[in-house]
């Protein structure tokens, strides 16, 4: 197994920083907007951005987290069943500008299966999606991100690690499988 | 661990501690569900489900329907009364009949015992045990201990009584079955009449006092006096056995402690439960059936998305 950095701590810092700015240059003071970070790896990213725009822009954003487990289109064709985690969604969506968050946008099918559920918390005004890194030319479905961290060029057989546990350093790795 | 033991539910004799705790993680993702503005997931969409009742149900048979709709499964309801087993079709036959129909689960009530485990040794469809005569009631003894987990934080180190008819109940034994698995402690108090005569081997406190059993408990889980199965006079009257047995408000103050009272219904206000108790702070028998909901959610979500199911 091979293993190569493609963002280390001082880089993502920096990326994240430049997330946070286009959310803000987008959002104003986001009075009508909602951060959502899809379970399970979404959240850590989530709250990085929620800490970093209150820092940046002195803003308390309301978020909240989705799992998108019981939407997904994969359903008795996995190995191993998913297991559905929390979702924490204690605010309004109708009429909201919503932002989702994911660690990394791969074949599409988890944003697919994200819209769905959160279109059952009612009508949002405008669905956006924030991504830390998107492994181009692998969609499965037309899915793209409005905010985009990193584009890296993978092949089907490479891996995204992203490592963003609060205990931890932060990093992305790309591993690859002989 | 992502997935149940089994591929069946048919008691909870056959599940481990481990599945309990993955129907209640599961249960607990389902409740949020039930309580958002739209109130179903699509999980189950390419599902079947019948749900086959040879007795009398309201409760679990709603609660079952409820569930296998909001996971947006097809459903398919049948009862024995108005169908061709009046005309002496088997079990066996009535079941493949409605499997040959591309039926994926059966979740089926029936009066004798062991049916549902017959019926697993034919058919290859999951199989959900809705209650088989006098032996278990798998998901109320599921949706009692995640009652329980929610009212007081957790089953394990809790004392837990049941009360009442224990000779005909499938859900104590299925209770009693949760409960230890989970680290509780059971008791079974009852007249002498209605408790079966070995069931201390099972490793259960045998109480005849219901005020000492209600003193001993945390939680005390009363049970309906099953007349319909009785076939025999097992104490001199209703009245009677209210005087000894029923469970009052006055009584439950007089106790200087605080106990849960549940109920898996339907109740006779009155004979075992006061309408002053069944409607107090202390009961939370409607508590429970919100969870029964989501509990079969979480069984039938975890039997179907089981591989090569």
């Amino acid at each position: 197994m091979q293993k190569r950095l493609i963002l280390n701590p001082d880089l993502l810092s920096i990326t994240v920083n430049r997330l946070c700015h286009q959310l803000i240059e987008n959002h104003n003071n986001f009075e009508n907007t909602v951060l959502v970070g899809l379970q399970p790896r979404g959240k850590f990213l989530l709250d990085i951005i929620v800490e970093h725009l209150q820092d940046l822009a002195g803003v308390k954003v309301t978020h909240g987290y989705l799992d998108t487990t019981f939407y997904r289109d994969d359903f008795r064709r996995r190995d191993t069943p998913a297991k559905a985690r929390e979702t924490k969604i204690d605010f309004i969506v109708e009429g909201k500008k919503v932002v989702l968050i994911d660690d990394v946008l791969y074949t599409g099918r988890t944003v697919r299966a994200a819209i769905d559920a959160l279109l059952a918390y009612g009508r949002p005004e405008k669905v956006e999606l924030l991504v830390l890194i998107d492994r181009r030319y692998s969609r499965d479905l037309p899915v793209a991100a409005n905010y985009v961290g990193r584009r890296v060029n993978t092949m089907d057989s490479q891996k995204v690690l992203v490592q963003l546990e609060p205990t931890k350093q932060n990093k992305v790795w790309l591993i690859n499988e002989e | 661990m992502t997935q149940l033991s089994q591929k069946h539910l048919l008691g909870i004799k056959d599940i481990t501690e481990k599945d309990i705790q993955l129907i209640f993680d599961t249960a607990d993702t389902f409740k949020e569900v039930i309580n958002r503005p739209i109130k179903k997931v699509p999980s189950l969409r390419d599902i079947t489900i019948a749900n086959i009742f040879f007795e009398n149900s309201t409760r679990t048979r709603l609660s079952f329907e409820l569930a296998e709709k909001r996971l947006s499964a097809d459903v398919i309801n049948f009862s024995a009364s108005s169908s061709s087993v009046k005309k002496g079709e088997t079990l066996l036959d009535t079941v493949n009949n409605i499997l040959s129909m591309k039926v994926d689960m059966i979740v089926m009530r029936h009066a004798s015992p062991g049916a549902p485990h017959f019926l697993s040794n034919h058919i290859d469809a999951n199989i959900v045990n809705a209650g088989d005569g006098t032996h278990e009631h798998p998901t109320q003894a599921l949706l009692d201990s995640y009652s329980i987990r929610e009212k007081l934080g957790d089953v394990a180190g809790k004392k837990v009584a049941i009360i009442g008819d224990i000779l005909h109940s499938r859900v104590a034994i299925s209770n009693i079955f949760a409960l230890q698995k989970q680290g509780a402690e059971v008791m079974v108090c009852g007249p002498n009449t209605l408790l079966p005569k070995h069931i201390a081997s099972l490793g259960v406190k045998v109480e005849l006092d219901v005020r000492k059993a209600l003193e001993w408990c945390d939680v005390a889980n009363v049970l309906r006096i099953q007349l319909e199965r009785m076939q025999i006079k097992y104490f001199p009257s209703l009245r009677e056995y209210s005087l000894y047995y029923g469970i009052n408000l006055k009584l439950l103050e007089s106790l200087n402690k605080e106990i849960v009272i549940m109920h898996p219904g339907p109740i006779n206000r009155g004979v075992e439960l006061a309408s002053d108790v069944a409607d107090s702070k202390h009961a939370i028998i409607l508590d429970q059936v919100q969870n029964g909901v989501a509990i079969r959610m979480a069984v039938l979500y975890l039997l179907a998305s089981q591989p090569g199911a």
